[in-house]
């Protein structure tokens, strides 16, 4: 078993990441609560770490992108925005619900921490293997 | 890192919010001027909000937060009083008040105040979370 921390932390990384980009869209939807003719966005959080596994598994080449004008596909499956379904879209177009967003955000909070706690508890097993549990 | 981000994000929230608090205030303390001509009258000012969006291919798709493209004013009518005394009043003795309606801005400034502390809601959490990623591992 080869301790590397990508495969000690499992898709711990990955998540955390989400998490985070999840939390930064939520945000925006916040910011805009009162903009005329936005539409709230949300991360497909299931799909895209679905994606992320199985795109480490099937071992592809990543498309080349040297120049910074190139699009590269991987970063934007990552980035698919879905649009969140109105329950009761206001007169000007928006689609914020703002209890919508804060209990999401809430929510999106309490996993990144679950993320976080599962990354410490790693590391205090591999600290625990390392000093014999004296530490 | 992406959770910085959400502090712009969430400061353009603000700013945006407290903008427009600014115009409440503002509409709130001109509600009772007058002037002699309907032009000259105060006209209920409004922000413009509109989101910002970020280039294609410069990382997340999502937004860069909330942006105040102008300050609008009201095209609502302007109503005119019969006051001979006013020193304001033109020659057939009427003044042109604001057409500021005080309830409507009553339920501007309370979501206006809402909505920023949703904001600061926002940047509370993810100071909170910087703080617990820093201290991974302890």
């Amino acid at each position: 078993m080869s301790l590397t921390p990508d495969n000690l932390f499992g898709m711990h990384t990955q998540a955390l990441d989400l998490w985070q980009r999840r939390s930064e869209v939520l945000a925006n939807n916040l910011a805009n609560a009162d903009t005329p003719n936005y539409l709230a966005r949300d991360i497909d959080f299931r799909k895209i770490l679905s994606d992320a596994g199985a795109g480490a598994e099937s071992q592809g080449l990543p498309l080349s992108t040297p120049s910074p004008g190139q699009i590269d596909p991987l970063a934007q499956s990552v980035q698919q925005l879905a649009y969140r379904n109105p329950t009761q879209p206001s007169m000007d177009g928006n689609t914020v619900d703002e209890q919508v967003e804060q209990a999401n955000f809430a929510a999106n909070g309490v996993h990144y921490q679950a993320s976080l706690s599962f990354i410490t508890a790693q590391i205090h097993m591999l600290r625990t293997a390392i000093t014999g549990g004296q530490g | 890192m992406s959770l910085f981000s959400i502090f712009n994000v969430a400061g353009s929230g603000m700013a945006a919010q407290s903008l427009r608090l600014n115009t409440v205030a503002s509409n709130l303390a001109n509600a009772d001027s007058v002037a002699s001509t309907p032009e000259a009258a105060y006209r209920a000012r409004e922000p413009l909000f509109a989101a910002v969006q970020k280039q294609l291919g410069s990382g997340n798709a999502a937004g860069e937060g909330v942006q105040v493209l102008g300050v609008t004013e009201s095209q609502a009518a302007i109503p005119s009083r019969y006051e001979p005394g006013n020193p304001l009043a033109d020659a057939d003795g009427y003044v042109y008040s604001s057409n500021v309606n005080p309830v409507d801005e009553l339920v501007n400034m309370i979501s206006a105040s809402r909505s920023y502390q949703n904001n600061v809601e926002v940047m509370n959490s993810t100071r909170q979370l910087m703080q617990k990623t820093l201290d991974l591992g302890k």
